[in-house]
């Protein structure tokens, strides 16, 4: 019994181990390779590069600083709304979460309407001021930091408000019945249990930044990252040269996370969840007054750059100037996006894409979830590293990957023509998208009793019969979740697909940027509000499939 | 082990004065008062939801009671938060803090209080030693048992030399053995200490077998406070007297110093015990025929209660019958001999008074 189990096992584990080593390892390896095409040649021009010391150092700043900033926003939001009750509350954290909802690009052009040289805010301020210029310039680290704050300090947030509802509130009383303080039990206690919380939030904000690619790309002016040097280098075809810089932020990428693992390796223990305490009323009618309003401003900070991009939606294109609104209003852009066919082309091109590489992750990672999670077999760390792989590389170094692997039909190395095609991009979705939909599908799977498997075959049921009427349903919730997350992003791509584009399969994200060269500002916008409109619906569609299996 | 004091100095009595609990128009706790003196043991008892564990939060200085005080040697505490109260707790999953090695536990109370730290780590050391924890300082939470973190959440309760000691069920969760051996040296820790120990369990055996006095709570009020033995041999009710022990109540006539109870037609004249100072004679009363007080005799018994053996049980040395007596009466009887069998006929006489007597 156990050895056909075994060979079992390896009959499902050997085709995605394969898959995976062909589609998220190989890439990589062709990179490594192709940058050490000429021996070190490429490397030596990479370490002569002024432009590249500079793009290298530059990107690791704006990720430490990001970092920092997220901490700086999202910790603080979190305690307050965790720990403290006051009237507005609910709205507060009902809207905190929304900049996620936001695709990276879209959050990018709101900033820019609002915060840049002719942005509401900033017209509002240079009136109100008086000036002659605007009183700020959105561009440089400091733009794109600021963005990155915007988008990035939610991961903070939830991670940091998950931590506070599991703390165990009887440590807290425990400390202050020894006798701490609120500052000692804060210091000794409460923060060194958040850290796992802190350390986790961090990372995945260290990662993103670092790859990050929309924010430095439009608001860069000169400035030179890692990710958008990379497409420089590519674009101009110093093709080597790029293998190393992908290279060299991949390998950022995983010195990062390795530090993150060394800063948080004596944890042993995990926070037990036994109810989070209540929330503490704020008695005093002034600080109740003072949070309310700083709530209120909070909340219109991070609602203004959704408004501002339904708003824009609706200007005329190019009648938006020197004003502090745009002037004039119109159904226009709408109408557009829906009858002409080349502009309603990015539309489909996305959805259809955002599908199939959606399709695929839910296949695969379910299969990669149920080996890892109910089988014993030799390659089982092998299968549970490439499901997390994809997570520790930046977007584009998988783009670069992909265009240096799949550009030619050689079956003896494994190469197929892909590039240019309609594939390209559903694939490289499908990669970026694997560590997210895996793990969803394991949490899933972890919560079933192991021996519910054994007992369904027990009772006589097959294999087939076991997978559909027993794992499959305790898989559903994680299929849902992580499917859903996965066409949301998909659908809203942008790092990857810059890179890998052609006219033909542009998906929205590249139209919206095309728009926004061409000044064509409500268009980019219009664009922009029917991506998040995507983005909404979809998120009904799997609400209402879970409530109806449910 | 080390000896600490038998009654610190300015030690004083633990008091709760009709102290109340409201949540919205749940009553937590309702009107309760309980005094625990120097080196005393106080069991709080009840079923979950009776209130015991608000009551300990309310002396802990956890919750605040929406009417009456805490006092401590006469002093208003009821405002203090606990931060200042100086009481050791142990809480039931024992609330150990996970990023902190055992001593650092224990320590940490003193690191509080602006302790140097050789002198927190050497006043820990002395702590872990006297629950016989001497070697485990450096050792981490997570690689305790059961019972040892039970001892390192005493240890650092009793390191603050705290003014009062709460345990809230200290030992609900160790396995059964453990637990038989841990009420003994629970029982002897806390008297060492000599400071008011109150505490939380819902084990009546636990309670027996530590405390110097239970205060029974149900629904959130106070039904009565008395030693083990009074609880047991002189309950004030018919709720104390269902809780604590086993017995079947059965109706009597109460004529003071006896009671007359009628099963089967066969009436009885039963020596009664009632606790000090109640009115008698109680009008309607009920009689509690404990196990232990009856006794299986020969069919031939004249005046004998009879009835048909259901269930035979054995328990250690005892056997334990239950028998169902002409009228509908169900009791157990306890028996030395194991001479009868299920469906056997038998009689059942009350001969080991007195028999605790309960108003309706």
């Amino acid at each position: 019994m156990k050895s056909s189990f075994r060979r079992q096992s390896w009959l499902i584990a050997f085709p995605v181990i394969l898959l995976l080593l062909w589609t998220v390892v190989y890439p990589n390896v062709a990179v490594i390779a192709g940058s050490f095409e000429n021996g070190f040649g490429h490397w030596r021009e990479f370490a002569a590069s002024p432009a590249d010391h500079e793009a290298l150092w530059t990107s690791l700043v704006i990720s430490v600083a990001s970092v920092f900033a997220s901490l700086a926003i999202g910790v603080p939001l979190a305690f307050l709304l965790g720990r403290f009750d006051f009237p507005g509350r609910r709205l507060l954290r009902a809207v905190a979460t929304l900049p996620a909802a936001l695709p990276p690009l879209v959050g990018v052009i709101a900033f820019l309407f609002l915060y840049g040289e002719s942005g509401l805010v900033t017209r509002i301020v240079q009136r109100v001021l008086g000036m002659q210029e605007a009183p700020w310039r959105l561009k440089g680290i400091g733009a794109i930091v600021f963005v990155h704050a915007y988008t990035m300090y939610v991961y903070v947030f939830l991670f940091v408000s998950a931590g506070l509802e599991r703390f165990d509130a009887t440590l807290d009383e425990a400390a202050s019945g020894l006798g701490a303080s609120t500052w000692q039990r804060l210091r000794r206690v409460t923060l060194p249990l958040l850290m796992p919380a802190v350390a986790g939030s961090a990372l995945l904000v260290f990662m993103n930044a670092l790859g990050s690619f929309s924010a430095p790309y439009v608001f860069g002016g000169g400035l030179r990252v890692l990710s958008t040097q990379i497409l420089a280098s590519k674009t101009n075809g110093a093709l080597g040269l790029a293998y190393v810089e992908t290279t060299v932020l991949a390998l950022s990428a995983v010195a990062g996370l390795l530090l993150f693992r060394w800063l948080d390796r004596k944890r042993k223990y995990t926070l037990a969840s036994k109810g989070g305490r209540k929330r503490r009323e704020i008695r005093s009618r002034r600080v109740q007054i003072l949070t309310s309003i700083a709530a209120a401003m909070i909340v219109i900070a991070l609602v203004l750059p959704h408004l501002m991009v339904v708003l824009v939606s609706f200007a005329r294109d190019g009648a938006w100037t020197t004003q502090v609104l745009p002037p004039e209003y119109t159904f226009e852009n709408y109408r557009r996006l829906f009858s002409e066919s080349e502009l309603w082309r990015p539309i489909t091109n996305s959805v259809s894409m955002a599908l199939v590489a959606t399709a695929a992750n839910l296949v695969v990672c379910f299969l990669a979830a149920y080996l890892i999670v109910f089988r014993r077999f030799a390659g089982r760390g092998l299968l549970e590293l490439l499901v997390a792989l994809p997570w520790a590389i930046p977007a584009t170094a998988i783009a670069l990957g992909l265009a240096a692997t799949f550009n030619t039909n050689d079956l003896f190395t494994g190469r197929i023509l892909l590039v240019g095609t309609f594939w390209i991009l559903p694939l490289a979705y499908f990669i970026r998208d694997i560590p997210l939909v895996a793990s969803a599908v394991e949490g899933s799977l972890r919560q079933m009793d192991a021996s519910l498997e054994d007992a369904a075959r027990g009772l006589g049921a097959s294999w087939l019969l076991t997978m559909r009427r027993v794992i499959l349903p305790a898989a559903r919730p994680g299929l849902v979740a992580g499917g859903l997350l996965a066409a949301v992003t998909a659908v809203g791509e942008f790092v990857a697909s810059v890179v890998l584009y052609t006219h033909s399969n542009r998906p929205i994200s590249m139209e919206i940027l095309a728009q926004l060269r061409a000044l064509a500002f409500g268009t980019a916008a219009a664009y922009s509000v029917l991506l998040i409109f995507l983005v909404l619906l979809m998120t009904l569609a799997a609400r209402s499939f879970e409530e109806r299996l449910a | 082990m080390t000896a600490a004091p038998q009654a610190r100095d300015g030690a004083g009595v633990l008091a709760l004065n009709g102290v109340s609990r409201r949540f919205g128009e749940f009553a937590a706790v309702d009107d309760v008062s309980v005094e625990v003196g120097p080196g005393e043991l106080l069991a709080l008892v009840g079923a979950s939801g009776s209130g015991k564990t608000t009551t300990l939060r309310i002396a802990a200085g956890y919750e605040q009671p929406d009417a009456g005080t805490v006092t401590l040697g006469g002093v208003d505490i009821t405002r203090v938060p606990p931060e200042r109260r100086g009481f050791g707790m142990v809480f039931q999953h024992y609330a150990l803090f996970p990023h902190m090695p055992v001593e650092g536990n224990v320590a940490f109370g003193l690191e509080a209080r602006g302790v140097s730290k050789a002198e927190r780590l050497e006043k820990a050391l002395t702590a872990l030693t006297s629950v016989g924890l001497g070697g485990a300082g450096d050792r981490a939470i997570q690689s305790l048992s059961g019972g040892e973190q039970q001892r390192v959440a005493l240890a650092r309760a009793l390191v603050i030399e705290p003014r009062a000691l709460l345990l809230d069920e200290p030992l609900s969760n160790l396995d059964p053995t453990l637990r038989q051996a841990m009420r003994d040296d629970l029982r002897a820790m806390l008297r060492r200490v000599g400071v008011p120990a109150l505490f939380v369990t819902h084990d009546q055996e636990d309670a027996f077998a530590i405390a110097d006095r239970i205060a029974l709570l149900k629904k959130g009020r106070l039904l009565q406070v008395g030693t083990p033995e009074e609880l047991y041999e002189a309950p004030e009710s018919r709720e104390v007297a269902a809780f604590i022990g086993r017995g079947t109540m059965v109706p009597a006539i109460d004529r003071g110093t006896t009671a007359s109870v009628t099963i089967g037609g066969r009436m009885h004249e039963l020596k009664v015990n009632r606790p000090k100072g109640m009115s008698l004679p109680y009008g309607k009363a009920f009689v509690v025929l404990r196990p232990e007080a009856l006794e299986l005799v020969g069919q031939g018994g004249n005046s004998a209660w009879t009835g048909r053996v259901v269930n035979r049980r054995f328990a250690g040395g005892v056997i334990v019958y239950r028998v169902e007596l002409a009228g509908g009466v169900t009791v157990d009887v306890e028996s030395a001999s194991g001479n009868a069998h299920e469906d056997d006929n038998v009689a059942v006489s009350p001969t080991k008074g007195p028999f605790p007597i309960v108003p309706e």
